[in-house]
């Protein structure tokens, strides 16, 4: 079968400062694609060149088989699409805003309300609300029924999880897989390293550049040094303590304890303890961790950073 | 056909969700009319006039009389000579000079005609127009009483000068001058912010990314707007000819089409500025200080182009308002058909196929 | 041990007309802590801060900061207090040297200090080079830990930060947090607001409102057990789902 989004060595500058290097990543059909990278890092000039909004100075990309400068047309009636900001209609309500995206569409609420059903039910109680005046989470539900009014093959989505509470994150990524299960392709950008497990795949993106494209067990099972997550109730002092050890690569905070990198191999988390054990820590314990997503962001982007 | 008109219905929940636009829209032409309005037709009383009168005869004194009769006016002297008058206006003792010539009363018998001068210091325009309505009004009275009396006909023409500004232009223009500043508001600046809304909000990317097609988008966005404008430049007409008793000399018809015409004009010039700008707050900027306050200084509404200096009429030339401000002005005030404002109506056709032209050159499918 | 209590709460109530947004909540901060104050959009976060920040007064209630009141002592509060926001910190279209002048000078310190303190912070964070730059052509990692370090720049006694590392990247996020304890270690008290839970793993204690109350208060990783949840991620949702 063949790929859902395909980009072959994409390039985009603005005014000569390049936001997207030689980009090349295949999305299969039915998959959560997720494009991980913080603010800056291009994430949102990817997806307006996949959904035909920007053009690339340089490359080719096809989305659902169609390119994304000579068919852009089609693949703005086959695609599904939600902006990083909220881009409803606050002052129409939430059943207006509904029956005017299916008529742009040229479809009807009806017709796709199963596609939609899950989402929209939970908003239909308020379905005489303007929508300005819906909770943040019940907006973005809104906006997710809104982009899949038309049943598209492949929904687009810039992070839809920025500046949301963590309940409304986790139920969107729910009906993010419950619309994989109805064979619908997902590409999904955030800032949120987490929400890389939630994905099938990912790629991880930097300064325009992508770091990794490959499924978070993959990503982390190329991560091949020896992680030790070390904590004491003085965080500070023990980051400062553990980077002076010379088995050890680097230190840096990760949550309420500190995870470390050793150099060799053959060092291990008795080593740290050992070595600390004069410098008046208090709870002191150290054990070897499996690396997050985020402890592989930063192995990456210091690899790519030289 | 569906998406278009469901688009058009949105825009119109838009305007009508939005008190307060909607309150600028229709409360603001009606305030500034009613404040124009009332600041020209203010009454006048008692103004000091001059009389010379080189005839003093029965008839030139049943005149003077009815004038100083009627309230409006108190004599200030009886002149002597035509060099009296240039000096009580200097002097700033009267606003007028009533002048009779020699003989009125035999003319007036012998020959059914004769002529009174009247002499206004205009350096008040709108005192000045006021005065010598007035009495331009108190004289037809007059006319009429004595041809009521006997049938032969007899006329007294009243001749009028005004003295500093002798063309009182921009004193009748409130009205037209009104038009056309409320339809550059409403139909350039409500266009373009509207237009810059949906990018500042982020759903123009959502509308790109649909098989709407983008011209349709913005065609659906004019629509209510022209509508909104025209209902205010009805309303703008109806109100000055009913409570100012502005006249509309020509054929409304001509002048509702003109009113189409400029309003497609600066709907236009609105798309042009919404294609360059991608936020509220610039195209509202733009609108005004680049539209709104050219448009009130130098169309005419205020300051004669004419009397403007050479650079600043050559800016006024290239102003869309300025042209409709002769249009308007010539069919309402003076009565002119196609025939005397066709080049005019040329000029804003030009506008508007440029800034057509314009917008679809610089109208993009995409993001910048 | 160093006892002090920077921020001391006790029966905060605010209320706008009938509806409460904050409901008689109490808790104390020490001096030095790094406290984060979580709790979901409306919950009543906002609210609070602004009573702590001298901004708004509360319907009922003690509430002192750095033993000031502030009911009497609003004026007094806001020169005792930093402040930095992910959504506006530092201006945009002024340089790096221009930002903190201005900063400092609305902070209250003299011409000299401010001349010294730029000179060490601007050797400090490595901007040597760009000290001429306008700040909108630094990287936002930058901008961030500028923005921080100016909000410390008058030795405040305890500093308000909002989302302070939402959507940077992993490494100048650690960077951020290391000034954060750095700022600690020496006395000065960390005040966060979030709702990226993985920011809330790095406070030494936190709160959750729910609802115009305190509906826990720990230690991150005392609280995780309590509940029995993997991450904060999953402490949060259980937490506010349960209301």
């Amino acid at each position: 079968m063949k790929n859902a989004i395909e980009i072959y060595d994409i390039n985009k500058s603005y005014r000569n400062k390049p936001a997207l290097k030689n980009i090349n990543l295949h999305v299969e059909p039915g998959e959560i694609f997720g494009l991980i990278g913080p603010d800056g890092a291009g994430k949102t000039t990817l997806i307006r060149i996949l959904t035909t909004l920007l053009l690339a100075d340089s490359g080719t990309a096809t989305v659902n088989g169609c390119d994304i400068v000579k068919d852009y047309k089609h693949i703005r009636t086959s695609v599904g699409y939600m902006p990083g900001r909220f881009s409803l209609y606050q002052d129409l309500t939430v059943e207006e805003n509904m029956n005017l995206f299916a008529k742009i569409f040229g479809t009807t609420i009806a017709e796709n309300y199963s596609l939609v059903a899950d989402i929209y039910s939970q908003i239909e109680p308020f379905k005489n609300r303007q929508a300005g005046q819906l909770s943040g989470g019940m907006k973005q539900k809104l906006a997710l029924s809104c982009a899949l009014i038309h049943k598209p093959d492949i929904l687009f989505l810039d992070e839809p999880t920025t500046g949301v509470d963590p309940v409304s994150r986790k139920e969107l990524w729910d009906m993010l897989k419950k619309l994989k299960k109805e064979g619908i392709t997902v590409f999904v950008s955030t800032a949120y390293m987490d929400e890389a497990t939630l994905c099938d795949r990912v790629a991880l993106i930097q300064d325009g550049v992508l770091l990794s494209v490959d499924s978070v067990d993959g990503i982390i099972n190329s991560f091949r040094k020896k992680l030790i997550s070390v904590k004491s109730d003085d965080i500070y002092r023990l980051i400062g303590d553990l980077r002076k050890l010379d088995f050890v690569e680097k230190a840096y905070p990760f949550g309420d304890c500190v995870h470390t990198i050793l150099l060799d191999s053959e060092a291990d988390e008795n080593m740290i303890l050992d070595a600390l054990k004069n410098h008046n820590h208090i709870n002191l314990s150290a054990k070897q961790v499996i690396p997050t997503i985020e402890d592989c962001f930063i192995d990456l982007m210091e690899n790519h950073n030289g | 056909m569906e998406r278009f008109l469901a688009f058009v219905k949105k825009e119109f929940i838009h305007i009508m969700r939005d008190k307060r636009s909607l309150i600028i829209l229709f409360g603001i032409p009606i305030a500034q009319i009613l404040i124009f309005g009332f600041a020209i037709t203010n009454e006048i009383k008692d103004a000091k006039i001059g009389i010379l009168d080189f005839s003093k005869d029965a008839t030139t004194e049943k005149i003077v009389n009815k004038l100083l009769s009627s309230g409006y006016y108190q004599l200030y002297s009886y002149l002597k000579d035509d060099g009296q008058i240039e000096q009580v206006f200097r002097e700033g003792k009267v606003k007028q000079v009533v002048v009779f010539q020699e003989k009125f009363e035999i003319n007036l018998k012998q020959t059914g005609k004769a002529s009174i001068q009247i002499i206004s210091d205009a350096s008040d325009p709108n005192t000045g127009n006021t005065l010598i309505n007035y009495t331009s009004a108190i004289i037809n009275d007059y006319n009429s009483e004595i041809n009521r009396n006997n049938l032969s006909g007899l006329r007294i023409i009243p001749e009028l000068r005004m003295r500093y500004n002798p063309e009182l232009k921009g004193v009748y223009l409130f009205i037209p001058g009104l038009i056309v500043i409320i339809l550059m508001l409403v139909s350039a600046m409500m266009t373009s912010i509207s237009i810059t809304k949906e990018k500042e909000l982020g759903s123009m990317e959502i509308l790109l990314v649909s098989p709407l097609k983008p011209i349709i988008v913005i065609i659906a966005k004019v629509i209510p707007y022209s509508l909104l404008s025209f209902v205010n430049a009805v309303s703008i007409l109806l109100l000055g000819k009913f409570v100012f008793e502005v006249p509309v000399h020509g054929s409304y018809f001509l002048l509702l089409g003109e009113v189409i015409l400029f309003i497609t004009t600066a709907l236009s010039f609105g798309i042009f500025i919404s294609t360059k700008t991608s936020s509220q707050q610039v195209a509202l900027m733009i609108s005004l200080v680049g539209l709104m306050l050219p448009t009130i200084l130098l169309s005419g509404f205020i300051f004669p182009v004419e009397n403007m200096p050479i650079p600043l009429q050559v800016i006024a030339n290239i102003m869309p308002a300025r042209w409709f401000l002769i249009i308007i002005r010539d069919i309402m005030l003076k009565g002119s058909d196609i025939t005397f404002i066709w080049k005019e109506t040329l000029v804003l056709f030009g506008f508007t196929a440029l800034f057509i032209g314009l917008s679809i050159k610089n109208f993009k499918v995409r993001l910048t | 041990m160093d006892e002090k209590w920077i921020v001391e709460v006790e029966g905060m109530t605010k209320k706008f007309g009938d509806f409460t947004a904050v409901d008689s909540i109490s808790f104390r901060v020490k001096k030095g802590e790094i406290f984060g104050f979580l709790g979901a959009n409306g919950a009543g976060k906002t609210t609070a801060i602004k009573i702590l920040c001298g901004l708004s007064r509360p319907t009922s209630g003690k509430v002192t900061v750095d033993g000031l009141n502030v009911y009497t002592q609003a004026e007094k509060i806001k020169e005792k207090i930093g402040y930095m926001s992910q959504k506006f910190s530092l201006y945009d279209d002024l340089n790096i040297e221009e930002n903190i002048r201005l900063f400092g000078g609305i902070y209250g310190l003299s011409n000299k200090e401010i001349k010294e303190k730029s000179e060490i912070l601007i050797n400090k964070l490595g901007l040597q080079d760009v000290r001429k730059e306008l700040l909108k052509s630094l990287p936002l990692g930058w901008k961030q830990k500028l923005a921080f370090s100016v909000a410390i720049i008058h030795d405040p006694s305890i500093v308000f930060l909002d989302e302070p590392t939402g959507g940077v990247d992993p490494i100048t996020r650690r960077q951020f947090w290391e000034m954060i304890y750095e700022a600690s270690s020496k006395g000065v008290t960390i005040f966060v607001t979030t709702h990226y839970m993985d920011e809330a793993e790095y406070c030494s204690r936190i709160s959750m409102m729910v609802d115009g109350r305190i509906a826990a208060m720990g230690k991150p990783s005392e609280l995780k057990k309590e509940l029995g949840v993997r991450n904060m991620d999953e402490f949060f949702v259980k937490l506010a789902r349960s209301k």
